[in-house]
């Protein structure tokens, strides 16, 4: 089942609409994801940002339109999605009072993989928590529980991981830890969708970024294409490239004006 | 998937079974409530009880046994809610649920653990009977049915149990439910015979679940026939079981997909 290579994009998401109660959160997203990419989506609290990586990640249906992970529909066949994907949430969804190296052999276990004790102690030593891996994870830090949830992602090889804002609450050391081990993920050919509402972590991570903002993909491309979207550098009394913040503010309009185009250069 | 159905369950049982290796207190706890009132019923309160002629010759022990063990299991099911809360506050059931496993693993898991951690809460509550005098003649295959009975009550109950867990918004929420249950047994017959009471209590009493199990199990214990009320025990159990596996079942269905 895994040798088989899939045509196309590794995420493929088309006109997908979501809406609480009443309240719509996703308008018509639109996202193609390449295999072997790190894309980062973009977007402030509340951009729908998490909804949209919980319908990729089957836990939440849209109310329209489609959406395929590795070729497969996520509305249709979960169950094949979610042998092909793995989440790693907002909060480190880790066991407190298990081990790192339980909860690992945990998770290999529910992932069949054949023989879960050594995948568990390969990827102990991959993440530098050899040395930790008897300790209960409520000793751990910060940046290691995160490392322990991204390590508990990968196994069964999943091809696409969802993080949803890794980084998020973690100190600056533990970013950069964080960062690292993201790189190296993407290095090894699996596909990374990340969530972010740091514009220097996708400005740092990513191949390609995607703002999601008020419910739509208003724009998706390399930083270099991003940075192409502005008026050229201007020379006045100092010389300065925008930077993603600039570009950011500049096409999801003035910090929270009323319209969604406003300021977007088309 | 069907097939891991249950290789994962056991993965995730083994988990929180490890949970109560660690902090074993939750059994411990579960079973100083039942046998501190043991202990007032049978050295305070014991003396002045008369449940009458014909029940066991070890005294009010014997009488009282059955309906602490009831007890024992109404207050260990709070754990089972408490447990499944923290699981579903944390995301590691969101973890859970977008693994390829089966859906149905989870909850199961939560229902075993249960099962297991109140079987000791039990023991140890039997094991303190024991030392304050309890005493029963009957056979292996009398103690197998008061084993049945009771297996089947933590199941029925558990299965309430998990309902507030799936939808209780706080750890308090998440367990006070429970507190209802632990009284039931204060109007049946558990403690007392059920005719010194007036009417309407007297009717409740009669007719709701505990008194029907209770019956059942104080006669098997002491070797007497059990009857008619045992069907009704056994109809009691099943149906609870039954309902809110169903219910609990469908609301998981819901909140997770």
């Amino acid at each position: 089942m895994t040798a088989v290579t899939r045509e196309g994009p590794a995420i493929r998401v088309s006109g997908i609409r979501k809406s609480y109660k009443k309240l719509p959160v996703l308008k018509g997203v639109d996202l193609e994801v390449e295999r072997g990419s790190i894309v980062a989506l973009l977007g402030s609290n509340g951009a729908g940002k998490t909804t949209l990586v919980k319908i990729l990640a089957t836990l939440l249906t849209a109310d329209a339109g489609t959406a395929t992970v590795d070729g497969i529909d996520v509305a249709t066949q979960p169950a094949r999605v979610r042998e092909a994907i793995s989440l790693t949430g907002q909060f480190a969804a880790v066991d407190d009072k298990l081990t790192g190296r339980e909860n690992l052999v945990l998770v290999g276990r529910l992932r069949h993989v054949d023989d879960p004790g050594t995948v568990a102690d390969r990827l102990l030593e991959r993440f530098a928590l050899t040395e930790a891996g008897g300790r209960v994870a409520s000793t751990y830090s910060g940046g290691m529980r995160r490392r322990l949830d991204i390590a508990m992602s990968l196994i069964g090889d999943p091809k696409v991981v969802f993080l949803d804002e890794p980084t998020t609450g973690l100190d600056p050391e533990a970013r950069l830890e964080v960062w690292r081990t993201v790189t190296q993920l993407a290095a090894s050919g699996t596909t990374v969708l990340l969530t972010t509402q740091y514009l220097e972590e996708a400005e740092q991570l990513a191949d390609r970024i995607a703002i999601l903002h008020r419910g739509r993909i208003i724009v998706n491309g390399t930083l270099a294409e991003l940075k192409a979207l502005l008026p050229p550098v201007q020379r006045e009394y100092v010389e300065r490239q925008p930077s993603l913040e600039d570009v950011f503010f500049a096409l999801t309009g003035k910090r929270d004006s009323a319209d969604d185009t406003e300021g977007n250069p088309s | 998937m069907t097939s891991h159905a249950a290789s994962d369950t056991a993965a995730l049982t083994g988990r929180s079974l490890r949970h109560i290796l660690r902090s074993p207190d939750t059994i411990i706890t579960t079973a100083i409530m039942p046998v501190g009132l043991m202990l007032l019923f049978v050295f305070v309160f014991g003396g002045a009880i008369d449940t009458g002629s014909g029940v066991g010759a070890g005294g009010y022990i014997d009488y009282l046994l059955p309906g602490i063990l009831l007890i024992t299991i109404a207050s260990g099911i709070s754990y089972t809610a408490y447990r499944l809360f923290l699981d579903m506050q944390g995301g590691i059931v969101e973890r859970f649920q977008s693994m390829p496993i089966a859906r149905s693993s989870v909850l199961w898991a939560h229902v075993l653990t249960s099962l297991v951690a109140n079987l000791v809460s039990l023991v140890l509550v039997v094991g303190v009977a024991l030392l304050m005098g309890f005493r029963s003649g009957a056979g292996a295959l009398a103690w197998l049915a008061v084993a049945g009975v009771l297996v089947l009550f933590i199941l029925a109950l558990t299965w309430i149990a998990v309902i507030p867990g799936l939808t209780a918004k706080t750890v308090d929420g998440a367990s006070a439910f429970s507190y209802p249950l632990i009284f039931l047994p204060f109007l049946s017959s558990a403690f007392v015979p059920t005719d010194s009471m007036p009417g309407p209590v007297r009717w409740f009493a009669e007719n709701q679940p505990v008194t029907s199990i209770v019956n059942s199990i104080r006669a098997l214990l002491a070797q007497q026939p059990v009857g008619a009320e045992l069907w009704i025990a056994l109809a009691w159990c099943l149906g609870i079981l039954v309902v809110a596996a169903l219910a609990a079942t469908a609301i998981y269905r819901r909140k997770v997909g």
